[in-house]
């Protein structure tokens, strides 16, 4: 039997008097790649914060490897790449490898100490990222696609059993996007890490993942992409690319 | 008189001991706070010291006695007004740090007598530091520094990124909590050595000057320590030769390295690229 990473169940989560999640339900197995699509304002990030324990549901329930977040003590298996790249500070007298060694930390004791020993486990998510030529580099200084690299990087470094990442190709080319998306298929299906994206990337995404949670404040749909159709409500945050949605179902399936 | 002769007075030699120690606290606590964007709270939590030492001479006892539980309060007070009333860091800053000095002026105007002594604490003096004041900030710079240390990953990630650093497990608001404590303890040891009016300078200045010339992140720390030091050591001996206010020298030493350091970013490493 798989392992359930993560389940909601009939989450609800108001910001004063405005309704932001209501009867959210869900659960992701091991190995499940997940992508979270849904208009802006929908409650994606907000979800996030929920499961990471940033947040407290108004009502409902959410487990993280069967915890509460409130009570869950296991943060080397998650990875995570917050939304906000542009609040960086831009001089922050970081370099690269010094960013991405902070992605060890939720796997030390106390006191918690970055070793000669963690080199290797550096040196392998910068080159994942294909950053290692710049590990020298100020993170301050790299281009906006080259600061996401690092910091996705950072989130890899753990060798985490869950990657969450919110809006990660934000600022990558498409080239890179592909690249990126390229080497999160690899891991999810090599070492079977369950991988919990949140995008707009709508184009691309049903490329990859294996399962599509549309959120507008509840779920639209939740499921696997063979069992996707998009309904009415759904038909202008799609748009353009509700045949490419339909297209990449196929290759999937047929992957 | 020979140059060397300075390192004979007793009074000399506790300042520069004294201000070696609170110019590394100052230095690497700086650097965080720097980061932080919460510059700002080493100004405020230096207006409530002045409030409480006005309080502690209004009562009579040893002024820092008063000062310190008042100004650990108060750096409480700027984080839950931030937590609970949902207002920005600076504008709770501003709030706790006018409340301190209105506090101060009250009590000076309704005690009268206290201005000279209220003035000494407000521009200090590390040259009038005694024995007992000299070990009291060794051992609170060591101790401060110590938990600097044990905590130095968390405090580079939470000033990093506070969301990631709390993904990872990290318990960011209690060392949030921790951070402004030991602001308010080392505002309060500092006092002595700049005066309160002069205090975030040596929290500020070494560590933005760090910023702008250092390649790493250690190095950082590194450098803000050592202009934080050299500027102390050179502040006491300059104004000792040329009869200035020791804690001022200290500041405009301070504000000599930082332009330089902004020159070298901005001329030479530039020109480099």
């Amino acid at each position: 039997m798989s392992i359930e990473i993560v389940s909601a169940k009939e989450l609800c989560f108001r910001y004063n008097s405005t309704e932001v999640l209501s009867g959210v339900s869900f659960s992701i197995k091991k190995g499940d790649y997940l992508a979270i699509v849904g208009p802006n304002g929908s409650g994606k990030t907000t979800l996030i914060k929920i499961i990471l324990g940033f947040l407290e549901p108004t009502a409902g329930g959410v487990y993280l490897f069967g915890c509460a977040p409130s009570k869950f003590g296991n943060w080397e298996k998650i990875g995570y790449l917050p939304q906000k790249l542009a609040s960086l500070n831009p001089h922050f007298p970081a370099t690269v490898r010094e960013v991405v060694a902070l992605g060890l930390l939720s796997r030390k004791g106390f006191p918690k100490r970055i070793g000669l020993h963690d080199q290797e486990a550096i040196d392998y998510a910068l080159s994942l990222m294909d950053i290692a030529h710049i590990k020298d580099e100020f993170i301050g200084e790299l281009s906006g696609g080259q600061q996401q690299r690092v910091l996705i990087a950072k989130a890899l470094v753990g060798d985490p059993e869950l990657l969450i990442l919110d809006e990660p190709t934000t600022a990558l080319d498409p080239e890179g996007r592909d690249r990126f998306f390229s080497t999160l298929q690899k891991l999810n299906s090599e070492k079977k890490l369950t991988i919990i994206i949140i995008t707009h990337d709508i184009g691309t995404i049903g490329r990859y993942a294996s399962r599509l949670l549309y959120l507008d404040k509840r779920v639209v749909f939740y499921g696997g992409f063979d069992d996707f159709c998009i309904s009415k409500e759904m038909t202008d945050y799609f748009g353009e690319f509700s045949q490419h949605i339909i297209c990449h179902r196929h290759d999937h399936g047929h992957a | 008189m020979d140059m060397l002769d300075i390192f004979s007075h007793g009074f000399i030699q506790r300042a520069l001991i004294t201000g070696f120690f609170i110019a590394v606290l100052c230095s690497t606590l700086g650097v965080f706070l720097v980061l932080r964007n919460l510059s700002l709270i080493g100004d405020g939590l230096a207006h409530v010291t002045f409030g409480g030492v006005a309080l502690g001479l209004f009562f009579q006892t040893y002024p820092i006695y008063v000062a310190l539980p008042v100004v650990l309060l108060s750096s409480l007070g700027i984080l839950k007004l931030k937590e609970k009333a949902g207002i920005f860091g600076d504008t709770a800053i501003g709030i706790i740090s006018s409340l301190g000095i209105a506090i101060g002026i009250l009590i000076a105007s309704i005690a009268g007598g206290l201005n000279i002594d209220l003035f000494s604490y407000l521009f200090g003096n590390i040259l009038a530091i005694n024995k007992g004041e000299m070990a009291t900030s060794i051992i609170m710079s060591i101790a401060l520094m110590a938990v600097i240390y044990i905590l130095y990953q968390e405090l580079v990630y939470i000033s990093f990124d506070e969301e990631s650093a709390m993904a990872s497990g990290i318990k960011v608001d209690r060392i949030n909590t921790l951070l402004c404590l030991m602001t308010a303890l080392t505002v309060v040891l500092a006092m002595k050595a700049v005066g309160i009016l002069l205090v975030t300078a040596l929290l500020i200045l070494p560590s933005v000057s760090a910023i702008q010339i250092a390649k790493s992140f250690t190095m950082t720390l590194v450098l803000s320590n050592v202009l934080g030091i050299l500027s102390v050591i050179m502040g006491i001996i300059i104004s000792f030769f040329i009869n200035l206010p020791t804690g001022a020298t200290i500041v405009l030493v301070n504000f000599i390295f930082f332009v330089f350091a902004l020159f070298y970013k901005n001329i030479i490493r530039s020109a480099g690229r």
